[in-house]
């Protein structure tokens, strides 16, 4: 197959071939000795759109089914699940996008977990946290009902027919259909015990859904008590009236990975969620981390002057959102100065864990955490899957791992 | 002097490309229009194979002399090279990286020698 662009020349590539295409990170993990640090990635992403055809059948509702498995069918018009404008392979220049039916996967497993375990291998993770991809979106599907069949039906594939073959290498933290809320209370009932399951995932791509709500007290007491993690995953939403005037991806891009964990991160700290839940273990994913700074010093701010907004708070906002966890990804390495700043206003040491996003466009390797030079080794090993490890109760898979688990406080026992 | 035989000149032609290793290093040779640039195949941002990717033309923004935009165009003159993990971009005639010139590929010596074509360290 060639890749070829109207105004460039013509690459010949037979297949995509993820091991190769990482040969580089693989040579990087080589380098620094990876194999004897557990490595926990907690954001990593697979195409479930590819694999519909395998989901829908575990849809509960006849109705909602047949209208998902028809719109699907060859000559089918509608999309079901909410699709949002993008160029993530920014026109063919990320090539493991318009390569990736390419690649091929031989062996037993389910294709997601081969093509999962090769990228895992080149970069030296030892666990990763899967989600969906185009599920992101489901917040913005007009139908909730519709909403909590789709995620009931990816919920039952991925937990009975992908996790299952990953030898123990996957988990996740199982998308919530937050539009009703007692769906996502049943699913967590549900779904909470099964292996693999390390949490609940909100996307946060929902303007208008307030975290605060009621409704949604149960459910987060039902993952508190089971000791599982409460996850908010962003995403972009270029057609979101907010970022209608943002005429490039990458504006709507950078600030809707933002915007949407700024939204709910604010109104979880203000409504003093904290206070209500202070065992529920919360994560903020993939919205990098320059936001973090930015949402700490605004809220101390506001709240030193308008405390009677928030009467459930005993401490700054601030204080709060050190106490919850953060993925690093995408990491904004632009200036190192600004940088260690951030890590110091969030206590990264204890409170932020490595993610690589692969195999999105902007994903990082564990590298961009090893390499900063004014980070301490222990801070390195609790980034990159020691503090993981600790809330995901994920054993070492070597002896070397065990030591440094065990030296940072890490093993899980 | 570390010397590596990439190819025969006459099977490299306007477009080709070879990777090729002298030890730790790592090279992408390209042959543009007539031109033959070698740089470390090793990306600047997070280490990717820079010279394993898509060359595509330099986009553009014209403006108006009145500064309203004309909209967007590929370049006629400049050509990228681009790292497939992130799409970091590159100058084929310098090695340096489109949006930050700074930052620029370590480029390699090649020469010829009668019908062969070396890179060298
Ligand atoms: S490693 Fe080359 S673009 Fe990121």
């Amino acid at each position: 197959m060639d890749l070829i662009a109207d105004r460039g020349r013509r690459v010949t590539v037979e297949e995509l071939n993820t091991t190769k295409l990482l040969a580089h990170a693989a040579e990087q993990a080589k380098q620094r000795k990876f194999e004897d640090m557990l490595i926990v990635d907690v954001d990593a992403h697979h195409y479930e759109s590819e694999h519909m055809e395998q989901i829908l059948p575990f849809m509960e509702n006849d109705v909602l089914k047949q209208l998902a498995m028809s719109g699907r069918a060859k000559g089918g018009r509608g999309a079901i699940m909410p699709q949002s404008v993008g160029y993530q392979d920014m026109g063919g220049r990320v090539t493991r996008y318009p390569l990736r039916s390419s690649e091929k996967t031989p062996g037993k497993e389910h294709r997601d977990v081969q093509i999962g375990h090769r990228w895992m291998d080149a970069m030296s993770v030892d666990y990763s946290c899967l989600f969906p991809t185009g599920m992101l979106s489901i917040g913005l599907h007009p139908q909730k009902e519709m909403e909590a069949e789709l995620c009931w039906a990816y919920n039952r594939w991925l937990t009975e027919k992908v996790m299952p073959e990953s030898g123990g290498r996957f988990f996740s933290m199982l998308c919530l259909p937050f539009s009703d809320p007692d769906a996502a209370y049943r699913q967590v009932c549900e779904f909470g015990h099964r292996k693999g399951v390390g949490g609940f995932m909100v996307t946060t791509v929902r303007p208008k859904v307030g975290v605060y709500e009621n409704a949604y007290m149960k459910t987060y007491r039902a993952i508190e008590e089971r000791g599982l993690v409460l996850s908010f995953h962003s995403g972009p939403a270029w057609g979101e009236s907010t970022f209608q005037s943002c005429n490039r991806f990458l504006s709507a891009h950078a600030l809707g990975f933002s915007w949407y964990n700024i939204l709910h991160c604010t109104n979880w700290v203000v409504n003093g969620m904290g206070e209500r839940f202070p065992k529920l273990p919360v994560m903020w994913i993939e919205a990098g981390l320059a936001w973090i700074p930015f949402v700490m010093q605004k809220l101390d701010h506001e709240y030193l002057l308008r405390p009677s907004e928030a009467p459930l708070l005993k401490k700054k906002p601030s204080d709060y959102m050190r106490d919850m966890f953060y993925s690093t990804q995408p990491m904004e390495v632009v200036d190192e100065v600004a940088l260690q700043d951030t890590f110091r206003q969030m206590n990264a040491e204890t409170q932020l864990l490595y993610a690589s996003d692969y195999p999105h466009w902007d994903f990082d390797l564990p590298s961009t955490i090893y390499d900063r030079p004014w980070l301490s080794e222990k801070a390195k090993h609790n980034i990159l899957g020691g503090t993981a490890a600790r809330l995901f109760k994920l054993p070492p898979r070597n002896e070397g791992q065990k030591k440094n688990l065990e030296r940072f406080g890490n093993l899980h026992t | 002097m570390a010397e590596q035989f990439v190819c025969k000149t006459a099977e490299f032609k306007d477009g080709d490309r070879r990777i090729v290793r002298i030890g730790q290093h790592e090279i992408g040779v390209f042959n543009h229009k007539g031109e033959i640039y070698a740089y470390s195949n090793y990306c600047l941002h997070q280490g990717g194979p820079a010279c394993e990717g898509l060359t595509i033309s330099a986009v553009e923004e014209h403006l108006n002399p009145d500064k309203t935009s004309k909209g967007l165009f590929f370049s006629d003159t400049q050509m990228n090279f681009v790292c497939p993990w992130h799409g970091m971009e590159y100058d084929m005639s310098t090695g340096e990286c489109v949006s930050d010139r700074k930052m620029k590929l370590r480029k390699y010596k090649v020469t010829k020698k009668g019908e062969d074509l070396y890179v060298s360290v």
